[in-house]
């Protein structure tokens, strides 16, 4: 095992098979005082970009006509966990396409992958 | 007590702390290492050690060099440095090791090795000048300006910056923090960036001016709005 790799080890978590197209709930862990609580944020899967622990993906939703975009670490200790609620057919890696379509034009054909 | 150790830059990551934030870390392979000579105040007139950083086979040294590593048992090493020795703790004697758990995490350390070489570089990038206006009738862009008054003293004043060879020089990172020791491996890993590319060497020692660490701020109370 290299060095960088020895050290990320202790890092990474275990988390499902996710890839662009899918939709997912991420639970993120929100710190307000002494207090801590979950915060699900569901969106679109627009890209993974791998790298060990340096890893995350990017997570798209359209919120009060709002399109919004979050970037989550992969192996953020923060990220309590995610699920995949559904998958789409796509053809590429990236969906940066996505955010210039709206409403019926940014849907996509579901998926179902066995995992 | 030894004050550091000699090892490679292996490169750069990032790890958790259990808060979640996330840590820019460099990893670096110190050690092993071993002494090659101790030097005394009474034979040498100051304390300090010479350790040699061991990597995978010998090194090809001429008879004299050997002669220096015969008189202390190891076999020769590519890379040698003289590091300090903190009073306190058993006197290290030619032929110990040296390994990476002189360092534990939580201490202060000081990074020192060869900056990466940039080449010939103007001004700009060489001495942060200022240079001058891209546009709006601008002629002045990226050029040093005057360099001194005409005929006095009718030369240039030593020291005045100029453009010319940037990088490969000896650069100390101060005050970097150890976020993580693998002593199994040699493996010490530090918060923030060191000089060099992956594979330099690197010398890393005790911090010798030691800032505190920064204390978490209190909370401010927040109003009802």
């Amino acid at each position: 095992m290299k060095a960088i790799e020895t050290v990320e080890q202790p890092h990474l978590t275990t988390r499902p098979a996710m890839r662009s197209g899918d939709t997912v709930r991420v639970h993120v862990k929100v710190r307000e005082g002494d207090k801590e609580r979950i915060q699900v944020f569901e969106g679109t899967v627009i890209g993974m970009h791998r790298g060990g622990a340096r890893a995350t993906f990017t997570v798209r939703k359209v919120s009060f006509g709002q399109g919004v975009e979050r970037i989550f670490p992969l192996h953020s200790p923060t990220i309590d966990k995610v699920e995949v609620v559904r998958s789409a057919k796509v053809r590429r890696a990236k969906l940066y396409f996505l955010r210039e379509l709206r409403g019926k034009a940014a849907r996509m054909k579901e998926q179902k992958r066995t995992a | 007590m030894i004050t550091g150790i000699i090892g490679r830059k292996v490169g750069m990551t990032q790890v958790f702390e259990a808060d979640g934030t996330a840590v820019p870390a460099t990893v670096i392979k110190a050690g092993p290492c071993v002494v090659v000579q101790a030097k005394s105040a009474a034979t040498d007139g100051y304390e300090a050690v010479q350790i040699g950083l061991v990597e995978d086979g010998p090194a090809k040294v001429n008879k004299p060099t050997a002669g220096h590593y015969k008189k202390a048992n190891v076999p020769p090493t590519h890379v040698r440095r003289e590091l300090k020795v903190a009073p306190g703790g058993d006197p290290l004697k030619a032929g110990d090791s040296v390994l990476v758990d002189i360092f534990a995490k939580g201490d202060r350390v000081d990074v020192i090795a060869t900056s990466r070489g940039r080449g010939f570089q103007g001004v700009i990038k060489r001495h942060n000048f200022g240079g001058g206006a891209a546009t709006h009738g601008s002629m002045f862009h990226r050029a040093p300006g005057s360099i001194g008054a005409s005929s006095f003293p009718s030369r240039v004043v030593k020291g005045m910056r100029a453009a010319g060879r940037m990088g490969a020089d000896r650069v100390t990172t101060r005050n970097l923090r150890v976020v993580g020791v693998d002593t199994g491996e040699h493996l010490l890993v530090l918060r923030g960036a060191v000089p060099g590319a992956p594979g330099g060497l690197v010398v890393v020692r005790r911090a010798v001016a030691r800032k505190p660490d920064p204390q978490p701020q209190p909370e401010k109370k927040r109003g009802k709005k």
